[in-house]
């Protein structure tokens, strides 16, 4: 198991590294003079000189590339030209927020997503049934940020005013300010779980008709430890791959829920980045994004070889 | 519930099952699947029940522990374990009764464990006591003659044989000590030795605790061996019961004669011998090894099929008869040696034969309901090969259907069909249509009944020994020797990768020279021994010699 881990975390490394090489392309190395297109109408010979400098576009792109790779790797991403921090030193609070953000949508709606998905599987056919997949078919077709801005409609205007519509925060962590997470957080477990509960339902429904669920119930179980040591143990192991595909998605989903919330993390640092064509940032927040997005598989991957007996034995 | 005839059985003997008018509908068509059957077993015997697939034996058989598939329901009848009538009590009572009243040995024990719990963990929840339970496991394994020590209880079901998985199945019924045990043709998935071992456990772990059976199965060799009462269902009714000697020397009921003349017997008293004249070869293979990447499968193969014979490759599962017939068909292409089909040597992959040998040599799969694409019609089936092997058009492509259909013992109207609207013997059926399509001279047969009941078995045994006697060369794989000595002329025996013993079927059959050909005749039901010798069969006998003689007279003048 341990080789096929390895072998999986070599496979993460090399789409991380093509991952490097169209985003340095598709930034630095277009065609025409990069500088002159960041600086646009703000452009001087001086500003434009020390751009040229900073960017390394003098030299050759294979060149340029190895120079911003090796940099990158010891997280020298340069210097934010909207703020003039190193870009790493800009980001690491706003990746936290970001990660925070994500852990309490993953935490939140997988197990939720996971539990509703059983109960429809157990009550096949009947009104709950059905209503599950009608309100996971409409949610699963709603963008996210439509999903938030219903949201904020109901819970932050007219006459309910429960929760602030966006993300003011303080001087502490985000996790200090509940009431003005739960929307966001809401909004992504809500864009997250329709594919996760509908698959569970699918698997649950597969597992329920198995001969081995069958003969569970005719050895006299009771109901409640069929469900829980014969069904649900199995019926995960193929909606592992759809949570983790769902949870990587969030890497790029809370761009645009960060936006909606003025939310603090790397989806709202991009958007202001791309405003104000910030090279270094939107080359440092895409690696990131691809980067969280890899390891989420990783350790879906991990989750998924770990949770079947036939790997777990044959490794040993 | 309770009636006078209950209270006669209860007086007479103690009856561990007691079934009365038992009734079970499909929703939401309302149909009965079976319908008002009443039996009853005393203890420490056992009913074979006896019926082809969709018979309703199984839905019986789950009935027995008050369970139902989903859209099944039971509407009437009552049934009675020991004293407790199972159908009148709540789901926790009849949840107490399951494991301890009434235990049930699945048909696939591969897919009736749970692959990803420890066999530990299964075994301990079958039984309720919790005081001595690790002892009675152990106790229970021992029995089977499984090892009971902690490494084998750790072992998960995909690390045991099928025979071990099927032990484990029956140990985990009797853990419970149940008054009734139900098994579902729990060694259809297995080969004959293995079988043997089975059906050996299941008759000493009845007369060790005195448990009721009922045996569900649809070969009624295995049946006369083990039950001794036999109730034979049809279309969800018992349309005959009564002792196994009675019901198998004078069977009453016109189906049950039809069951028991579908029974390929082991013929052992030589056979029929093959013609003496050497004819030449359609098929040489010579010194064929075959393997999966560094494991090496077959080694040292030899074997020559003549036109109009039919060579047997028999053999249980593992050793390697799949993989021969698939390299021998192009298939399977990481093998060495020679296989020359009408004096060219063919090459190891399909995609480098030429059309016209890959025409000459057809394969017909092991499963009907897996090698028919679900989307097309029989027709469609029947032609694209046709038209791909023969280069283009198809001048007249409904006489190509109705032909292939015709000699496949099929209407030409089927052509219309989907496969799903076909039985199981009609598919196979079309899978040999599709085949015998493009006029091949050699046949290769992959297990081709296995999946088929044994009444739809002799229709196509039947069915490919006329295309035999039009001059086809046959390939027949099978683990099936009772079969083997109904239709070969040749029979070559596999055991892990080896040919052991290969010549005439009646003289391997009647002298085995190799130990483990007699090791599988010994293992073989001995339905021959109880059946053969009954008037009706050796009535039966004589009609189909008379019979042979007379269509051998006027198909061979030469």
């Amino acid at each position: 198991m341990i080789r096929l881990i390895i072998n999986r975390l070599f496979f993460g490394l090399v789409t991380l590294f093509a991952v490097s090489l169209i985003v340095f392309l598709a930034t630095q190395a277009l065609p025409g003079d990069a500088a002159s297109a960041i600086l646009g109408r703000d452009a001087t010979p001086e500003r434009l000189t020390a751009l040229r400098e900073q960017l390394n576009l003098g030299d050759p792109v294979a060149v340029q590339y190895g120079k911003w790779l090796l940099a990158a790797l010891t997280l020298d991403f340069g210097t934010s030209f909207a703020s003039g921090y190193p870009v790493a030193e800009y980001l690491a609070p706003r990746l936290s927020n970001s990660l925070w953000l994500m852990a309490f949508a993953a935490i939140i709606g997988t197990p939720l997503a996971l539990a509703l998905g059983s109960f429809s599987a157990m009550r096949r056919d009947r009104g709950v049934d059905h209503a599950t997949s009608m309100v996971t078919l409409v949610l699963a077709s709603l963008p996210e940020f439509v999903v938030g801005i219903v949201l904020i409609l109901i819970f932050s205007t007219g006459w309910l005013s429960l929760f602030p519509p966006i993300f003011a925060g303080g001087s502490g962590a985000v996790w200090q300010y509940p009431g003005q997470l739960v929307l966001p957080v809401l909004t992504l477990v809500i864009a997250v779980s329709p594919p996760i509960i509908r698959m569970m339902r699918a698997s649950m429904i597969e597992v329920l008709e198995s001969e081995y669920v069958q003969q569970a119930r005719l050895k006299g179980l009771p109901e409640k430890t069929v469900i829980r040591r014969h069904a649900a143990p199995n019926a995960i192991g193929p909606v592992a791959q759809v949570i983790a595909l769902q949870l990587a998605w969030l890497a790029g989903g809370v761009v645009a829920i960060e936006y909606l919330f003025r939310f603090p993390g790397i989806g709202l640092a991009l958007m202001d980045a791309i405003d104000a064509r910030d090279i270094p940032l939107i080359q440092a927040v895409v690696l990131l994004i691809a980067g969280v997005y890899i390891v989420v598989n990783l350790l879906a991957d991990i989750v998924g070889l770990a949770a079947n007996p036939k790997v777990r034995v044959s490794a040993k | 519930m309770s009636t006078s005839t209950t209270d006669d059985h209860r007086s007479d003997e103690a009856a561990a099952l007691d079934i009365d008018g038992v009734t079970v509908i499909g929703r939401p068509s309302d149909v009965e699947i079976i319908s008002g059957i009443s039996l009853s077993v005393p203890r420490g015997r056992i009913l074979g029940l006896v019926g082809e697939s969709g018979s309703g034996k199984t839905t019986l058989g789950l009935a027995l522990l008050a369970h139902c598939k989903r859209a099944t329901e039971i509407t009437a009848g009552s049934i009675r374990i020991g004293t407790t009538d199972l159908l009148a009590g709540t789901a926790a009572e009849v949840r107490a009764l399951r494991g301890r009243g009434v235990a049930y040995i699945p048909q696939s024990p591969a897919s009736a464990l749970n692959p990803a719990l420890r066999l530990r963990t299964q075994l301990r929840e079958a039984l309720f006591e919790s005081d001595d339970a690790a002892a009675r496991v152990r106790e229970v394994l021992r029995e089977v003659a499984l090892p009971d020590d902690d490494a084998f209880l750790d072992r998960y079901p995909h690390q045991l044989s099928g025979g071990q998985q099927q032990r484990v199945a029956i140990a985990m019924a009797f853990i419970g000590r149940p008054d009734l045990i139900v098994l579902d043709e729990p060694t259809t998935g297995l080969d004959v030795t293995t079988q043997a071992h089975v059906l050996a456990t299941i008759r000493s772990m009845t007369r060790t605790y005195g448990t009721a059976g009922v045996y569900i199965s649809h070969d009624m060799a295995v049946v006369a061996d083990l039950a001794d009462e036999i109730a034979v269902m049809y279309q969800g009714e018992v349309v005959e019961r009564g002792p196994g000697s009675r019901l198998l020397s004078a069977p009453e009921h016109p189906y049950t004669m039809q069951l028991l003349r579908a029974v390929p017997l082991l013929k052992t008293d030589g056979g029929d011998h093959p013609a003496d004249e050497a004819k030449t070869p359609v098929l040489t293979v010579r010194g064929l090894e075959a393997g999966y990447g560094r494991t090496n499968v077959l080694k040292d193969i030899d074997i020559e099929v003549a036109p109009g014979d039919c060579v047997a490759l028999l053999g249980e599962s593992g050793s390697g008869k799949t993989t021969l017939s698939r390299s021998i068909v192009g298939l399977h292409h990481q093998f060495g040696g020679e296989v020359v089909f009408d004096g060219a040597q063919l090459a190891p992959s399909s995609y480098r034969r030429t059309a016209e040998q890959r025409r000459r040599v057809q394969y017909i799969f092991q499963n009907p309901y897996e090698a028919l694409n679900p989307r097309k019609r029989v027709r469609d089936l029947i032609l694209q090969p046709y038209a791909h092997l023969t280069g283009g058009k198809v001048a007249d492509p409904d006489s190509v259907v109705a032909t292939a259909l015709e000699r496949a013992a099929l209407p030409a109207a089927y052509g219309e069909r989907f496969p799903e609207q076909l039985s199981g013997g009609e598919r196979q059926r079309v899978c040999i249509a599709r085949a015998i399509a493009t006029k091949p001279d050699l046949l290769i047969c992959d297990e081709i009944t296995s999946a088929l009941d044994v009444s739809v078995q002799a229709e196509i045994v039947e069915l490919l020994r006329n295309l035999q006697n039009d001059g086809m060369a046959l390939l027949f794989v099978t683990h099936n020797i009772a079969l083997v000595s109904n239709i070969a002329q040749y029979v070559a025996i596999l055991n892990s990768g080896r040919i052991v013993e290969y010549g005439p079927v009646g003289t391997v059959l009647s002298d085995p020279q190799h130990e483990y050909t007699r090791a599988l005749i010994a293992d073989t039901p001995d339905f021959e021994l109880t059946f053969a010798d009954s008037p009706m069969h050796k009535s039966i006998r004589a009609a189909e010699k008379e019979h042979t003689a007379v269509e051998g007279g006027t198909k061979r003048p030469e």
